[in-house]
This record gives C-alpha cells, sequence and structure tokens, in this order.
C-alpha cells in the first residue's frame, strides 16, 4: 500500500511544473481512486458489528484463505503464461500479414461481445452433448468431463484475455524496425538469437503491459469459477462477492480486498516498464 | 488557463445536471407514486402475463425487478436506493426485517383474499399472526434424479444415497451454504439451525467426504443443465425440480426421510414503500384463487393457496412429492434467522468445503 502511495507521491511531484492544469483531474482521483480504497481500508478495520478490531487480518492468514490466495496465483499464472504463449506468436505473424489491421480488427471484434454471454456459450461447448464431445465420440471415445474442470476455466480465462494481450505486443512488435532483425542476421546471428537478443528484448515493454491487463484481473475472476468451474476452482474474487453479498460481512471482504490491491500493486511494481528500453 | 476553466465549468456543469436528475428521480418516486408500484421478487417466480392484468385492472403501472439471493435482496432493500414497494424474503430474512424494522405492518382489511390460505401457512413463528408477511410459495429442499442414468437401488430416501461410489461426479449441489452445510447437518441428524461449532465442524467433515461425487456447485444454471441431463442428481428446491420435470420427463423427486428444509416465501412491504395502498392491493390480487391458481401453474412452486387447490390440475395437489402431507411436513425443519454471526461461519464453512473440492 505505501509502494502505491508513495509512486503516486513522486508522480504529483514529477509534474509540479505543470500543476495547475492537473487541478480537474486530481478532484477525479480523489473522488474515485483514493476515497475508495480509504474506504475499503476502513471497512478492512470494522467486524460484523462494526467495532475496530485486526480479526480480519487475522483469518487471512489461516489455511482457508492462505490456499485460496495461493490457488488464486497458481491460476492466474497459468492463465497469463498461456495467453502469452498463444498471444505472442499469433502477434507476430499478425505484424507479418498484408492486411494486419484488418486481421487484428477481426481479433478484436469478439471482445465486444458481453463475456457472460460467451461464458454461457461455452457452458453449450464443453457440455457433454455438446460438439467438443460429439467429436471425441466420433474417434470412438467415451464422452469427457471437460466443463466443470480446472482445465476448462483456464481455457475460458485464456479465451478471454487472448485479445488484451494480443494489442500492447502487437504494437511493440509493429513499432520495431524490421532492419535491426536484418543487421541482426547479417552479423551471423541465427534466428532464435535474433529473437532472444534483439526481438524479445525490443517488445518487452508490449509484454509487460500483456501481462498487467491479464495477471491482475486473472486474480481476481469471480463469476466464470462458478459457471465454467462449478466452483471447483475459489479464487479471492470468488471469496469477495461471497463476503458481501451471502454473510454481509463487509469488514472480511474489504480485506480481502485490500490484500487484492497489495497484490495488484506488486504485480505493476514487477512489470514495470524500463524506460531505458532493451534486456531486463 | 482556459483550458482548465472549461475542464473545471464542465465537470460542474455535469455535476449539476447529476444533482437535478437524481432530485427527479427522487420526487417522482414520491410523488408519481399512486400510479407507479415496483416489485421485487425472485427470478422467475411469477408469471407475467398476471402483472399485464394487475395493470390493467388497478391502472396502476408495475416494475418489476429480480434478485437472487434473500441476502442480496436485503441490502438492496438496507440501502435504500430504489423505492420497492413489495419484496419476497424466505422466513428466515422475513424474521430479520422485522428485527431490523425494514417492514411495515399489514392492513388485513385490505386483504380480504387472505381467507384464501390453508390455516397451516398462517400464523408461522416467523411472522406471528401475520402481522407483516403473506405466504406466497412453498417448498422442501431435496434431491432431483434421472433414474435413468443412476443405478436401480438409488432411491434417494435418504441422503446417504448421495455418497454412492456409483455417483462419482455425477452430483450438482446449488451454490447455498444453508442448504448444502444443511444436508451435512441433516445425515449426522442435527438441527439446520444449529449454533455449535463442533456440530458444524462434525457436518463440514462429513460433507467433505461427499467431495469426489461433486460434480458442481452452481446456481439457476442448475435447470438447463439437469434438463440435459448433463449430471444424474442435483440438491436443489422442490420448485425449480418441478421445472425440470416439466421440461424433462425422466427426471424425479425426493425428499429424504431424515429430514430436510422447508421454506416459505413471502410477501411482505419494505418500509422503502412509497404507495403502500397499490402493494395491498398488489398483495390481494395474487391472492385471488384464480390468479394463485394461474401463478402455481405457471411458476411450478407449491403455493399456500386452499382455494387455488380446487380449480388447479387434482393431480399435481395429490402429489406427495411437492404437496407434502401435513405428517410429512412435521419432520421437515424451517430456517431460523442465524444473526450474522453464525450466518458468517455457516459461509466458513461451507467456503472450506468449497475450497476441498478439487
Amino acid at each position: 500500500m505505501t509502494s502505491v502511495l508513495k509512486l503516486m507521491g513522486m508522480k504529483s511531484m514529477n509534474s509540479k511544473a505543470a500543476k495547475t492544469p492537473l487541478i480537474p483531474y486530481l478532484f477525479w482521483i480523489l473522488l474515485f481512486v483514493i476515497a475508495p480504497i480509504a474506504l475499503i481500508l476502513y471497512y478492512s478495520l470494522l467486524d460484523l458489528n462494526g467495532n475496530f478490531t485486526l480479526a480480519n487480518y487475522a483469518k487471512f492468514f489461516t489455511p482457508i484463505y492462505l490456499k485460496m490466495t495461493f490457488s488464486s496465483f497458481w491460476y492466474a499464472f497459468l492463465i497469463t503464461l498461456f495467453t502469452l504463449i498463444f498471444a505472442y506468436p499469433t502477434a507476430y505473424l499478425l505484424t507479418k500479414t498484408k492486411h494486419k489491421k484488418l486481421w487484428l480488427m477481426l481479433i478484436i471484434i469478439p471482445s465486444w461481445i458481453n463475456l457472460l454471454l460467451k461464458t454461457y456459450a461455452f457452458i453449450g461447448i464443453f457440455g457433454l452433448y455438446g460438439p467438443i464431445n460429439a467429436l471425441i465420440e466420433v474417434f470412438g471415445f467415451n464422452p469427457k468431463q471437460i466443463l466443470f474442470t480446472d482445465f476448462s476455466f483456464v481455457f475460458v480465462a485464456v479465451y478471454i484475455f487472448i485479445p488484451f494481450m494480443i494489442i500492447p505486443i502487437f504494437n511493440s512488435l509493429d513499432k520495431m524496425n524490421p532492419s535491426l532483425v536484418f543487421a541482426a542476421r547479417d552479423l551471423g546471428a541465427s534466428a532464435w538469437t535474433t529473437f532472444r537478443r534483439v526481438v524479445f528484448p525490443l517488445t518487452i515493454d508490449g509484454v509487460k503491459a500483456g501481462i498487467q491487463v491479464t495477471f491482475i484481473p486473472a486474480l481476481s475472476l469471480f463469476m466464470i469459477t462458478r459457471l465454467i468451474a462449478g466452483n471447483q476452482v475459489i479464487t479471492l474474487g470468488t471469496a469477495i462477492e461471497q463476503q458481501f453479498l451471502v454473510s454481509q460481512n463487509w469488514g472480511m471482504g474489504s480485506t480481502i480486498a485490500v490484500f487484492l490491491i497489495v497484490f495488484m500493486a506488486l504485480t505493476m511494481l514487477v512489470t514495470k516498464q524500463n524506460s531505458k528500453g532493451g534486456r531486463a | 488557463m482556459r483550458d482548465l476553466l472549461q475542464a473545471t465549468v464542465a465537470i460542474v456543469i455535469v455535476c449539476g445536471l447529476l444533482f437535478v436528475a437524481a432530485g427527479q428521480m427522487q420526487s417522482k418516486g414520491s410523488t408519481g407514486s399512486k400510479d407507479t408500484l415496483t416489485v421485487f421478487n425472485w427470478g422467475e417466480f411469477i408469471d407475467t402475463d398476471l402483472i399485464k392484468k394487475f395493470e390493467q385492472e388497478t391502472g396502476i403501472n408495475v416494475i418489476y425487478e429480480t434478485f437472487d439471493s434473500n441476502e442480496a435482496m436485503l441490502t438492496k432493500v438496507q440501502q435504500g436506493g430504489s423505492a420497492y414497494d413489495i419484496a419476497v424474503p424466505s422466513e428466515y430474512t422475513v424474521e430479520s426485517m422485522r428485527e431490523d424494522n425494514l417492514l411495515i405492518p399489514l392492513d388485513h382489511t385490505l386483504i380480504p383474499n387472505l381467507k384464501n390460505i390453508n390455516d397451516d401457512f398462517l400464523n408461522l413463528p416467523f411472522d406471528p399472526n401475520n402481522e407483516f408477511s403473506i405466504p406466497y410459495f412453498w417448498g422442501t429442499v431435496g434431491i432431483v434424479y434421472n433414474p435413468n442414468l443412476i443405478e436401480d437401488h438409488l432411491t434417494f430416501e435418504t441422503w446417504d444415497d448421495l455418497w454412492d461410489e456409483s455417483l462419482k461426479r455425477k452430483v450438482f449441489l446449488v451454490d447455498g451454504s444453508r442448504e448444502v452445510i444443511g444436508m451435512g447437518l441433516n445425515t449426522i441428524g442435527e438441527s439446520l439451525n444449529v449454533k455449535d461449532d463442533k456440530v458444524l465442524r462434525q457436518a463440514t467433515d462429513k460433507l467433505m467426504t461427499l467431495s469426489p461425487n461433486v460434480k458442481a456447485i452452481i446456481g439457476d444454471e442448475i435447470t438447463p443443465l439437469m434438463i440435459n441431463n448433463e449430471a444424474a442428481v442435483a440438491l436443489t428446491w422442490a420448485g425449480q425440480a418441478a421445472d425440470m420435470m416439466a421440461e424433462n420427463e425422466e427426471l424425479n423427486y425426493a425428499v429424504p426421510e431424515e429430514g430436510s428444509n422447508l421454506f416459505f416465501d413471502n410477501m411482505v412491504i419494505p418500509k422503502t414503500s412509497k404507495n403502500i395502498e397499490g402493494a395491498h392491493k398488489f398483495i390481494n390480487f395474487m391472492l385471488d384463487q384464480e390468479n394463485a391458481a394461474q401463478n402455481a401453474d405457471y411458476v411450478g412452486y407449491s403455493t399456500p393457496n386452499e382455494a387455488a387447490w380446487d380449480i388447479m390440475d387434482p393431480e399435481v395437489i395429490a402429489d406427495e412429492r411437492f404437496y407434502p402431507s401435513h405428517e410429512l411436513r412435521e419432520k421437515l425443519e424451517v430456517y431460523e434467522n442465524l444473526g450474522l454471526t453464525w450466518l458468517g461461519k455457516y459461509n466458513e464453512y461451507f467456503l472450506e468445503f468449497k475450497m476441498n473440492l478439487n
């Protein structure tokens, strides 16, 4: 938490020279960023009867919540990894196509469709009598349980996040000067070495941006944990929803939210854009 | 500097407009209330033709909103942002709303159709003399299953059948802490309203052994999935089971003999109401013999409206699975309001059970 505040402090100090035009934005940030975070912090210190307590924080360090935190991180990591594995080559191939803007558009359009709608579609696709299992049966195997497994959860999450990962990577690949690649090859670097020592380091900022927009929301996914994973996967997001809506324990819900904010801030720090560029 | 001025002015104007709009909405809620009635009900819990009929008969414009859990409904009523005139909480929520003074007492002289309700469903412990609530539908928690997809000896006369080894990954559970923990409590012969950590621990441990059989814990999606034979067995409410059975004739429903939950969903007038007279009209309208029969026929839950029974399909009323006899009902237990502390504990145990599914 303090690190975030420090970051914010640094930012406002840097821009001291051009401070006055920022006043409306500062109000905005105060109202919609600082105030909600302060409220969450405040609520996290309250018990069910509205008395101040640290019990919520103590509860977070019990095995249930630690295990949940670990599994949230594990699944967010898997989702980010697979998203990156699919998105990077796709973005790379996109920059090689003739009508790249058109192809990019085609990849982005599905992300305009409502998330819930797409999720429901997957319930049908993965179901015991859905098209995937129909295909499996054509090859003579018994239908498999695909829906309500951690596989289906990761698959659907990866599908949802891919466009958000492709865009920043595509942008940084597209900006890269192609003559650098030619130069590297001319000087005797193999294709793999060229990628590892030239292309990838030059696009690392795009990758970092992509990881941010994938990993952070993936940490708190909750709707598809129920619809696609049938609660076989529980994330911190699920717990927050339950604390607020079912248990009406705003204190505990806020405490989990505080930890999520901390984890997100850490993620931002780790994936901070390197202004100098080049190898990390 | 000009940009700054423009931006500031723009924000001030937007804020001003929002303020005016908010004021407008507020006043609309209070002055125009004579002709509007906001009904806050469970999803799929009314025949919408009846709303149209009510609008035609009374000239009152109905705004219809839905919720999917008592707790979500309660939160919205507490915050008081919307002027709900009718809400339909379950019995334990009626109890807690009464305690928190969130309900307006009913004027029984404005609800002559109250006489249509069967005496068994009136004057229940959660609301003596029906001072604040009128029963709307009732039902049980039980097991819906497809006999063609499971072994013959499983009839779910006992909860233990759920633990049968042949049901590996074949069982859906409804995503509700009281229902699932309650099932654990039923299997070890305890009350559904127990407030004892040791007993809850025991029930949760018993539930954990069910994990290999659990396919998923989900909400209303159970209905379409069971209709499509996606799973063989589901723990759910009687009314939801009736919906499924209407679409898939292979399905059957059973309430295990060790006991289960008996619930009542009730019409109440929350404190947020701006049209108390209209709300009474609505309650009386829903209690009308024909309307209640039509509604029960559409929704599929059991109606407490005795007059309606006379004109409904006799086969439905005679079906002990959905209209259990007075004796059978004695074995079932009604949820009491646990209070936030214990409700929280039930949810913690439920969360622990979910965490150990995989």
